[in-house]
């Protein structure tokens, strides 16, 4: 049967099912579903001030957009974060706010 | 009681035994499963195994059937060997995760110990619980006696982890009937059942292997125009496949272990025979002792043992009713309300027929359901309906007659 062919979502474009792997699987790579950011209709805003660099942010984001090394004041990642905000729920400081995305 | 690897040994032990039996002598890695009557003492027996290191295997208790088989997705996605057991409505709550396995093409194995469907509650033989998850991409095989519960099982992994064929696959026999009743089971010396199913491969399987330290995204979201067709067309294309595989392994396992398993299906008296009921499970097993007896009378009748399902005998149905049989009786223990017949597999038999080079004529019926006793006697009475269909048109009129169909045992009335 099949093995898996390391192709991403994005890309398979097989042009007959005697080709395909038996099932599809997806190594990791950047954004293979597009620019997921455009989904967003609040953005998370980081106030630096209030910001104790904890990283709890970083740990529960669930797509990965929070770019943060201990000590480190986080950066958001805008291309890809959906807006969900997990982080800003999670904040024990409230560093974090939801803000209306502009028409 | 320890199996070790030395002389073959019979054992008396009931037919839920038989299927703990066969995961431990399969030396399966890990079992997940959550208790349901009449299932429980197959995983009673299986954590006693592994309390007591008989087994060495992991066991997931968790807090349903739903999560049960959403445990073995993972662990079967390691390249563990993975096996389950469950009945009536632990099976219907776990269907959902029935199609992440088949679907991820994982091999895993599970026994049923069929129930009827609540409500009203009943615990007793009534395979309408398997039948309803027929078309999840499982193989479906009954076993009608407590050694077959036994070496199906060995037969099972063998035949789910071919990489040809990847499909996981259910044990099915009926609550209580073979699930609670004592026989003897022959259990070969472990060596020889480690040679016939060596363990699954180190590494993982080929299609899908969860590791660590080579990250993959499995399920991924498939869009319209991208393959989710072709990855279902893979799916019926491996069942299709199996059969030969299915065949190729029984014959193998006969060879080896001195049995005498037929393959997808399993004749009865059936060359020169008039008149053949069809049935499954241990209903179909019975059966020929109504057959020896109206053979004693010379009646031309048989009986075809339906042992899968899943893939469906299509070739092995079609050589019946392209052969000599003019009548045949198709046996359900199991509702399909709604279908042309209120029976699932009769409708199925039954479809088939207008692909036959020859008329056939038939008869549905249901039976036994929610445990309800069908005797020889019984059997024999349904015989008798076939042959006078055979010899003068005549098919049942009675009330147990309702929309075609014969509903064994319906209460009419004096």
């Amino acid at each position: 049967m099949g093995k898996p062919d390391n192709k991403t979502a994005a890309s398979s474009g097989y042009s007959s099912w005697r080709e395909i792997p038996a099932v599809p699987v997806s190594v990791p790579c950047k954004g293979s579903i597009g620019a997921t950011g455009e989904w967003r209709t609040f953005r998370p805003v980081l106030d630096a001030e209030v910001c104790i660099k904890c990283g709890i942010c970083y740990l529960y984001c669930p797509d990965g957009v929070m770019i943060y090394k201990e000590g480190s004041i986080p950066e958001i990642n805008y291309t890809y974060c959906k807006g969900c905000g997990i982080c800003v729920a999670v904040c024990p400081k409230e560093a974090l706010k939801m803000v209306r995305e502009k028409q | 009681m320890k199996n070790e690897q030395g002389k073959e040994q019979t054992i008396i032990m009931s037919g839920n035994y038989a299927a703990a039996w066969g995961a431990k002598c399969s030396r399966v890695n890990v079992v997940s499963a959550y208790p349901i009557t009449p299932q429980t003492t197959v995983v009673e027996k299986l954590s006693e195994f592994v309390d007591k290191k008989e087994l060495d295997a992991n066991y997931i208790r968790v807090e349903s059937e739903h999560s049960v088989m959403a445990a073995l997705v993972g662990s079967s996605m390691t390249g563990a060997r993975s096996f389950s057991a469950t009945s009536g409505q632990g099976l219907l709550y776990m269907t959902e995760m029935l199609h992440w396995v088949s679907s991820s093409r994982l091999p895993v194995v599970a026994t049923i110990a069929s129930r009827g469907i609540a409500p009203p509650w009943n615990i007793w033989a009534d395979y309408t619980d398997i039948l309803s998850i027929r078309d999840c991409g499982w193989i479906i095989q009954f076993a009608s006696t407590h050694q077959e519960i036994f070496d199906s099982i060995l037969m099972a992994y063998k035949i789910a982890e071919n990489p040809e064929i990847n499909l996981p696959y259910f044990i099915v026999y009926g609550g209580f009937i073979q699930s609670h009743t004592s026989k003897p089971v022959r259990i070969p010396s472990q060596k020889i059942i480690d040679d016939f199913l060596p363990p699954p491969p180190k590494a993982g399987w080929d299609h899908i292997n969860l590791n660590p330290d080579n990250p993959i995204t499995h399920g991924n979201l498939v869009m319209p125009e991208q393959e989710y067709l072709d990855f279902r067309f893979l799916i019926q294309d491996a069942m299709v496949k199996s059969k030969e595989k299915i065949k190729k392994t029984i014959q193998g396992f006969n060879t080896e272990f001195g049995r005498d398993y037929k393959g997808l299906v399993e004749l009865y008296c059936c060359e020169d025979a008039d008149v053949v009921v069809i049935a499954y499970g241990a209903l179909a097993e019975q059966n020929k002792i109504a057959v020896d007896q109206l053979r004693a009378k010379g009646q031309k009748v048989g009986s075809l043992k339906l042992r899968y399902i899943r893939p469906f005998p299509t070739d092995e149905l079609l050589e019946l009713f392209n052969g000599v049989v003019e009548v045949i009786g198709v046996v359900d223990r199991g509702t399909a309300f709604g279908n042309p017949t209120g029976g699932p597999i009769s409708t199925e038999v039954m479809s088939l027929l207008c692909r036959a080079r020859r008329k056939v004529k038939s008869l549905p019926c249901i039976w036994g359901i929610g445990g309800r006793n069908v005797t020889v006697e019984d059997q024999i009475g349904l015989y008798e309906k076939l042959l006078r269909i055979k010899n003068k048109n005549e098919y049942p009129t009675d009330e147990t007659c309702q929309h075609g169909t014969v509903w064994m045992g319906l209460k009419i009335g004096a």
